[in-house]
């Protein structure tokens, strides 16, 4: 179902416990805890394995996320904004990650610029709720796509590196 | 160059124009030539009747009383391939009113599917699509929404509308009909209808387009969206030769509209009552494969609303006489062949299907089978990093620390 190495990245998130979303108040703030605890559980890891490769950060009530994810390929960053609501169905459904600035550039996206998973990512998802959280959609949804998508966007001249941008 | 006055000038003119347009959208040409109201149906069979033959429908004997349609009121959410069709439909079928929810915008690549049009790219679908079935029946009573119904904002009005928008007073639709895309929007709409008590159908189209269904949701008293994991409809392709390279869906106008037709079909004969309502009933394009079914809900639905309503539901049921519940039991489909040779088949391993039995596993009709199955006993998370423990950190120390990282 999934690689090897993701599997060893997910099972070095820690899982989550609280079923609640954004509309059960007190119970949503335990559950924006452990979302917080996971993810910067998960960044650490990714620090540790010299592999970073995004930030992300709330508001206040938790319910709108944004921040960067990056790529490597030949020496040269390549960095974009990411973004997602929570929606009120959450934990049972996964947050939906968007890239807006590639929207129309890859067939692999929904409108706004969502990002299409593969037909595993849900019924993982589905099986795990409420352990799976925020962290886990982006080793599982986020990391893989742009492993894939990334790649093959430069390759076609439809993601260039900022320096170069700024020379043409 | 043209000077600044000049530009304002001319931007006047254009605005003119443009409110001359609409003007002719709303009204026709002269005020008339799409047409006027009409304050009562009549079943007179002249030409320049536009209910002619709707109301023949009565006369023959299929509707008894079909000027009825007039006081319903319908929720379409979705205003996609499928929901434009289905408002088109329900417009020109002279529905009471009708209230529609869409988030996105009309766009070239919606082109390959039916009712929008290229002069359209740009717009709000909500509000394009208000334009043409005006224009169609100015009958109908609209309420647009230009939102999406699953951020926390948002659903709160959604709620709202559904509970109060009836155009007969503040009083619940008559009918949700789900016309969405995704599973987000799908379980959006089933908490919605399952905290309210409302009936809806939901409908659906597969990623390669070539298989399709609706289902009738009673909450309590039929399986809610929630009870078990999405169905699909097998669709006689072997998945591992399905190729997804470099596409996320694949879509048809006929797949699309035939969902359609199915779900104003159900819809008709639910608010008009004639015939029988189909609960469930799935379209395989590739064999010409149409199971149908009902589902009972699941008695360990994770929808808490959906639990309570199940309780009610059988109270109501024991208090009934009993013939009456024999009647309504829905009937038992049986396929004695298979004649495509469709089997289960997919993500889920015998374990996980070992883990699941111990629960409910939904009675499903061959064809039909769930996307995966869920444990019912938690899996063993073998040398997952444990469960995050809550230590004495609040959540604003817990977002500083994130963003020092």
């Amino acid at each position: 179902m999934v690689d090897a190495a993701t599997k060893k990245t997910l099972s070095n998130i820690p899982l989550l416990k609280t079923k609640a979303g954004p509309r059960d108040r007190d119970l949503w703030v335990q559950r924006l805890k452990e979302e917080y605890q996971a993810l910067i559980q998960y960044v650490e890891n990714n620090k540790k394995e010299d592999n970073d490769w995004f930030r992300l950060e709330s508001n206040k009530e938790g319910t709108r996320w944004f921040g960067k994810c990056w790529h490597y390929q030949d020496l040269m960053k390549y960095e974009f904004e990411i973004e997602f609501d929570i929606p009120i169905t959450f934990p049972t459904t996964a947050p939906e990650i968007a890239i807006p600035e590639l929207e129309g550039k890859t067939a692999k996206m929904y409108r706004g610029g969502k990002i299409c998973l593969t037909d595993h990512f849900k019924p993982l998802w589905g099986r795990n709720v409420p352990k799976f959280g925020i962290a886990h959609a982006m080793a599982l949804g986020l990391g893989p796509w742009l492993a894939v998508e990334i790649p093959d966007l430069i390759s076609k001249g439809l993601v260039q590196h900022k320096d170069d941008q700024q020379q043409s | 160059m043209a000077t600044v006055e000049e530009l304002q000038t001319r931007v006047k003119q254009l605005e003119a124009e443009l409110e001359r347009e609409r003007a002719r959208n709303r009204t026709g040409p002269d005020g008339g030539g799409g047409r006027k109201k009409i304050d009562k149906m009549s079943s007179e069979v002249v030409d320049s009747n536009p209910y002619s033959r709707l109301m023949a429908l009565k006369r023959m004997g299929i509707v008894d009383n079909y000027e009825r349609i007039r006081d319903f009121t319908v929720a379409v959410v979705g205003v996609g391939g499928v929901g434009s069709v289905t408002a088109e439909m329900l417009t020109r079928c002279g529905i009471g009113k009708l209230l529609l929810f869409d988030y996105d915008k009309v766009e070239l690549a919606n082109m390959n599917r039916l009712f929008f049009q290229p002069h359209q790219a740009g717009l709000s679908k909500v509000q394009a699509a208000e334009i043409t079935l005006r224009d169609i029946n100015p009958d109908v009573e609209f309420e647009t929404h230009n939102y999406n119904i699953t951020t926390v904002d948002n659903f709160q009005h959604f709620m709202d509308r559904i509970s109060h928008g009836h155009l007969r007073g503040d009083r619940p639709v008559d009918l949700v009909l789900s016309c969405v895309d995704n599973f987000e929007a799908r379980m959006a709409i089933n908490t919605a209808c399952n905290e309210l008590g409302q009936v809806w159908i939901e409908s659906g189209v597969s990623e390669n387009a070539v298989s399709g269904h609706i289902q009738v949701i009673k909450p309590g008293e039929t399986a809610c969206f929630a009870c078990a994991p999405p169905l699909v409809v097998a669709s006689g392709i072997d998945e591992k030769t399905l190729k997804r390279e470099g596409v996320c869906a694949a879509s048809l106008p006929t797949t699309m509209g035939i969902v359609a037709g199915f779900l104003v079909q159900n819809t008709l004969k639910y608010l008009l009552e004639f015939g029988s309502v189909t609960y469930y009933l799935g379209y395989n394009a590739m064999q010409d494969f149409f199971p149908s079914m009902a589902m009972k809900p699941n008695p360990n639905c994770d929808e808490s609303y959906c639990r309570k309503l199940q309780t009610e539901y059988q109270e109501k049921l024991a208090a009934q006489p009993k013939e009456e519940v024999k009647e309504k039991e829905p009937e038992e489909v049986v396929h004695d062949v298979n004649d495509w040779g469709i089997e289960l088949v997919a993500e889920t391993t015998d374990e996980e299907f070992k883990a699941a039995s111990h629960g409910h596993v939904p009675e499903l009709v061959e064809g039909v089978h769930v996307a995966y199955v869920r444990p019912m006993t938690q899996e063993d998370d073998e040398g997952a990093a444990g469960l995050t423990v809550d230590d004495q950190e609040s959540l604003e120390d817990l977002m500083a620390k994130m963003k020092s990282i």
